[in-house]
């Protein structure tokens, strides 16, 4: 493996600029490891390496000019989930029903990403319409973790934390509606943020949950998602929900937290995100972590946030009603997959067989939960009744954030699970987002940090840290302070001792390429 | 007694133009109601003076100034098309034209 | 079946004296803002299929709405001018249906949070009485984009056909504008409908929010009709005719619904709760679609935008930009003018007061505008079978061709060739005389040169006017109206005859 892939994005972007070497040496290098590994982990669902060594060369280009770096990333490859929109890649969303589709326009964040010379590599897998927690319900077979590849790299977005995680990319980008980039990046010990809602424009995000999903950075360090946030973030006159400010100043609390103490940081440990449900060695990686805050100077208090108890059931019951409404555009229409279309059939025919062949099992579980919580009969008792507990939730935080500065939590109640072993148990499955959900349907920052490996399966563990809306810098400052503390301890960084994927390894039987949908086969319906 | 009847996620499932099998009915019934008995625990919390949020983040008031902007080309809003004829996407035919 | 072909109508007096009708009326209003509702795409009629749309108005995944603020303005004026409160803060909620001419397979409309509430609407109908109408609630949504049905069944079981989509109309604004239920209006109600459109019609145009053109579909009306015993105060099962495109049609479907409903109760049956299209050909109505169930919207508050929360200010700042309202202008006019109320009665019948109105704010003078659209426009109008309003000139037209008649640069008789030539599309007044030629000969010289030239070729008329015979000098001067094509001024052309035959 090329020592260029095991270095962190600012090392490599400072490189760049200085010409110590070149962008295209640099998206090679990362070309080569995905060439070596993918076939492996399967983290990508597209590849532009064409692409990619075209915009690495136009950086260079103009680094010999002498133009200044556009950003402090030019240069420095990046994966993008397949969530948002490329006019030069596919951007299939993990679903049939979508395969092959080529956007006419890109989103907000891809046009930012190549404005500061980011050099996008291709597109990463991922649950459908990122609904899940273990990237199975691609349409495109499972992405598998670097760290056990008979495990889940979490989702949805595992696509995106596997391929930073197995060094295919020092930067990705996910999207996090319930916990998509902080469980996948607590499971592969990456780092992975959700900043406030409304700080990274949704323009171009194909919409899981328009009040809920959030696009954020996935990395191997503190440093280098903050860089990657400052460059995604920021206001976007085409997205309603955008918060006109500026972005929160991410990079100056990773520098700072990295070299500094927590003296005087009051953080706060969730009582409701313990105990019945948690693996113990998921705890007892969290109580050490809590030991190095407190060792860093910061004050640890106990904070009870009960509303937080029901942030899950009111979840179950939002994301679905607007997934049900957002996801009623893929119909065959007028992009995308159609089905059945024999000359005999009517338009709705067509399309209710479009979107049953499209969609895989956990979409349409969603989609008709969804349009259950919205019926005229269902709507006070359901979807009413969820966004009343959502300010329930917002008036919990809010409280809390008046006696601490931060909120900490395990990320997920355990470490990886196995492929298969909750894929036929929903309930089970969504109780990975147990601890990130409250700050999804409070819109507040939160991320997660790796938290050292657990003690009982030797995998890692996430550390949550909430941070109050447009505060995100202070979540930074946090980890940031944290993560120099554990690597100083632990003598090296988790990511390093993420096996070496390119050893004789079989991996596991093949369960990825096949369809789970319990529908008819795309071979049955008719299709173009 | 289910939460929710194979008969009312039959009658979903047409709502949301979802045309699923008979297994999928019976798995599908079986499990909605397993999390629709999960979720309805939202519905123990007391929450009479409590406002629902929609929005988390309490924007207000966001407009656009009515200046025209660029649009796509007919190739382009036709790229991703099934089927096109005249500039027109071209759909199977519809039922009930109002 | 077949027994249902030939529909049972009962006698209008009949119905009057038996039931009383209770009208609900929706009008959809698009707005000429210069682009669309949530995005930047222009808001124009008639650009070719599909090249008036981005990823939002297309629907495309990962697109988004954002707001156009001309709009929320329209809307606002509009909620004013009818009196309506502005709620200080409102939202938009998605209307979930399927349907293909709607790209996203939801509406963006409001729901239970409109904008405006709560105002009304004074009519004055023929006989000269008003009628007030309650205006419920006008709110905002986008259009649908438009669907073009190929084929059709060729006796084959399965037909060909199939549809094309054009979306250049998706997400043009539409204003809605729901009346509350219209009782009361007893034999009058076809009437208050018509007189109800076409109040709400001047109204838009004198805001300048909205083209108003039925016949493009920019104002387009939905009419809600039941009937009650007399006396009863219980509404009864209501239809919805739909494809009302014309303020005749308005009256026509309401009378026609009246007479068929009030059949269907006399013959013992119950009204099917449903929506039916008005056949402009036949003016008939005929069942549409007949939901199986009631439809279920699903509506939830959008989560794409963020609430509207007018403030003071804005609104009455709004208001201050209110142009005058047509009543307010009918009330001056007639003061002005001096007007007996038949007189002005007769005007908005035809509905030439406002052209009239706007004529004189050209410069025109009252008299003189009130001549031309009465008279000359009225019966071109009628000759066409269209309304004044559609007719094709505008007021600054008129104004202008009648300065040019009081600047001597036309006559009576080249005037109305020149609005004739406007009609005909054939451009501006000032163009219409270049390229017709239509310009009164000023030439002194070439006119006593015609002059010279008519003497001579009828030296026994020459004779006589000089041997005093005044009346003689009309052969002289239609010979030179005929030589110069009518553009030379009669009177003119006198003078010149009688002064070279001065004795």
């Amino acid at each position: 493996m090329s020592q260029l892939t095991r270095l962190s994005a600012a090392e490599l972007a400072e490189r760049i600029s200085r010409r110590e070497t070149s962008a295209v040496e640099v998206t090679q290098a990362h070309l080569d490891r995905i060439g070596a590994v993918d076939p492996v982990v399967r983290a990508f669902l597209h590849l532009d390496a064409e692409g990619a060594l075209a915009a690495a060369a136009a950086v260079d280009e103009g680094l010999q000019h002498g133009d200044p770096a556009a950003s402090p990333l030019a240069g420095v490859p990046l994966a993008l989930k397949d969530v948002f929109t490329t006019v030069d890649m596919p951007t299939t969303c993990g679903s049939r029903i979508l395969k092959g589709w080529r956007p006419p326009y890109d989103a907000t964040v891809t046009r930012k990403l190549r404005e500061a010379g980011v050099v996008i590599l291709g597109k990463t897998n991922m649950d459908e319409f990122a609904m899940g927690s273990s990237t199975e319900n691609s349409a495109y077979g499972v992405t598998r973790n670097p760290w056990d590849l008979d495990r889940v790299p979490g989702g949805s977005g595992g696509g995106s934390a596997t391929a930073v995680a197995a060094f295919e990319a020092p930067l990705a980008i996910g999207t996090d509606t319930g916990g998509s980039i902080r469980q996948p990046s607590s499971v592969t010990g990456t780092v992975g943020v959700k900043p406030t809602y409304g700080g990274v424009s949704r323009y171009g995000l194909v919409a899981f949950s328009s009040s809920l999903d959030q696009g954020g950075p996935v990395a191997r360090t503190v440093l280098d998602a903050a860089l990657l946030h400052e460059v995604i973030g920021g206001h976007d006159q085409l997205d309603s929900t955008s918060i006109d400010a500026p972005v929160p100043p991410v990079v100056a609390a990773a520098r700072a937290g990295a070299t500094g103490e927590l003296t005087g940081v009051r953080v706060g440990v969730v009582n409701q995100f313990r105990g019945e449900g948690y693996q113990p060695g998921v705890l007892r990686a969290f109580e050490i972590a809590v030991g190095r805050l407190r060792d860093l100077g910061a004050a640890i208090v106990e904070v009870s946030c009960p509303a937080f108890d029901y942030a899950l059931p009111a979840y179950y019951l939002i994301a679905p009603s607007e997934c049900s409404s957002n996801l009623a555009r893929f119909d065959g229409m007028r992009y995308g997959l159609r089905c059945g279309d024999d000359g005999t059939r009517t338009a709705e025919e067509v399309m209710s067989l479009t979107r049953e062949a499209g969609f895989g099992a956990e979409v349409k579980r969603r989609i008709i939960l969804g349009t259950y919580a919205l019926s005229a009969g269902y709507y006070d008792a359901y979807y009413g009744q969820a966004q009343k507990v959502r300010t329930l939730i917002i008036r919990d935080f809010a409280a809390a954030f008046e006696k601490v500065d931060v909120l900490i939590s395990p990320t997920t109640p355990t470490t990886a699970f196995r492929l298969g072993e909750r894929v036929d148990d929903p309930l089970a499955m969504y109780l990975s987002d147990l601890c990130t959900i409250p700050s999804n349907l409070a819109g507040n920052a939160a991320l997660s940090v790796p938290a050292g490996l657990a003690d009982d399966d030797g995998l890692p563990v996430g550390l949550q840290v909430m941070a109050p809306a447009l505060a995100d810098d202070r979540a930074y400052r946090v980890a940031a302070a944290y993560e120099a503390a554990r690597d100083a301890t632990d003598g090296d960084p988790l990511w390093s001792r993420v096996p070496d994927l390119t050893e004789d390894r079989s991996p596991g039987p093949s369960i990825g390429t096949e369809d789970r949908s319990p529908g008819p086969s795309i071979a049955e319906v008719v299709g173009r | 007694m289910p939460t929710i009847s194979r008969d009312e996620v039959a009658h979903l499932a047409r709502l949301a133009r979802l045309a699923v099998t008979e297994e999928e009915l019976d798995l599908f019934a079986g499990q909605l109601d397993v999390i629709l008995t999960s979720v309805a625990r939202v519905r123990q919390v007391a929450t009479e003076d409590i406002p629902p949020t929609s929005h988390a983040i309490g924007l207000e008031d966001v407009f656009r100034d009515d200046l025209p902007g660029p649009c796509l080309t007919q190739q382009q809003a036709l790229s991703g098309a099934y089927a096109t004829e005249d500039g027109r996407f071209r759909v199977p035919r519809i039922l009930d034209e109002s | 079946m077949t027994a249902g072909m030939t529909t049972e109508l009962m006698d209008y007096d009949e119905v009057v004296a038996r039931f009383d009708p209770v009208l609900g009326l929706e009008v959809h209003v698009e707005l000429s803002t210069a682009t669309k509702m949530f995005c930047s795409c222009p808001n124009v009629f008639g650009a070719p299929p599909n090249t008036r749309v981005c990823p939002t108005c297309l629907g495309l995944p990962g697109s988004l709405p954002v707001l156009n603020r001309a709009a929320v303005e329209s809307v606002i004026r509009i909620g004013l001018a009818l009196n309506c409160s502005i709620a200080p803060w409102c939202r938009f909620a998605r209307k979930n249906y399927f349907y293909p001419d709607m790209p996203k397979n939801f509406q963006i409309s409001q729901y239970d949070e409109p904008i405006a509430v709560h105002g009304s609407l004074e009519l004055q109908l023929g006989d000269g009485s008003t009628f007030t109408v309650g205006i419920e609630r006008a709110h905002m949504e986008e259009d649908t984009g438009k669907s073009l049905h190929i084929g059709g069944r060729t006796g084959r079981i399965h037909g060909a056909s199939y549809s094309l989509l054009d979306y250049n109309r998706a997400g043009v604004p539409l204003i809605e504008i729901v009346t509350k239920p219209i009782v009361g209006a007893g034999a009058r109600a076809p009437e208050v409908a018509r007189a109800y459109v076409t109040a709400l019609r001047d109204l838009l145009r004198a805001l300048g929010v909205s083209d108003v053109r039925m016949d493009q579909g920019s104002l387009r009306c939905d009419a809600n009709v039941s009937l009650m015993p007399r006396g009863s105060s219980v509404f009864g099962t209501r239809t919805e005719t739909k494809n009302v495109n014309s303020l005749r049609s308005v009256e026509r479907a309401v009378r026609y619904e009246m007479c068929r409903q009030a059949a269907v109760l006399a013959s013992g049956d119950e009204i099917v709760q449903e929506t039916r299209h008005f056949d402009e050909a036949s003016g008939t109505t005929s069942t549409g679609r007949r939901k199986e169930t009631s439809e279920d919207y699903r509506y939830f508050p959008e989560p794409d935008l963020v609430p509207i929360t007018p403030s003071d200010e804005w609104v009455e700042k709004l208001r201050t930009t209110l142009p005058e309202l047509p009543w307010q202008r009918q009330a001056r006019v007639q003061a002005e003018w001096d007007l007996s109320d038949l007189e002005l009665r007769d005007l908005v019948n035809a509905g030439a007061l406002d052209l009239i109105a706007a004529t004189v704010d050209a410069g025109a003078p009252p008299a003189e505008a009130r001549s031309w659209w009465v008279a000359y426009l009225t019966q071109q109008a009628n000759a066409r079978g269209v309304e004044l309003a559609e007719l094709g000139i505008n007021p600054h037209q008129v104004a202008r061709v009648i300065a040019l008649v009081g600047a001597g640069t036309l006559t009576n008789n080249l005037a109305r060739r020149v609005v004739d030539g406007i009609l005909a599309g054939e451009g501006e007044p000032d163009d219409i005389i270049a390229t017709r030629g239509l310009a009164v000969v000023s030439d002194e010289s070439a006119l006593a040169a015609a002059v010279e030239q008519a003497l001579a070729a009828q030296p026994d008329v020459a004779a006589k006017i000089r041997g005093g015979k005044v009346a003689a000098a009309g052969a002289i001067v239609g010979a030179v109206m005929k030589a110069t094509g009518g553009k030379a001024n009669a009177q003119r052309v006198r003078e010149l005859v009688l002064a070279r035959c001065a004795p």
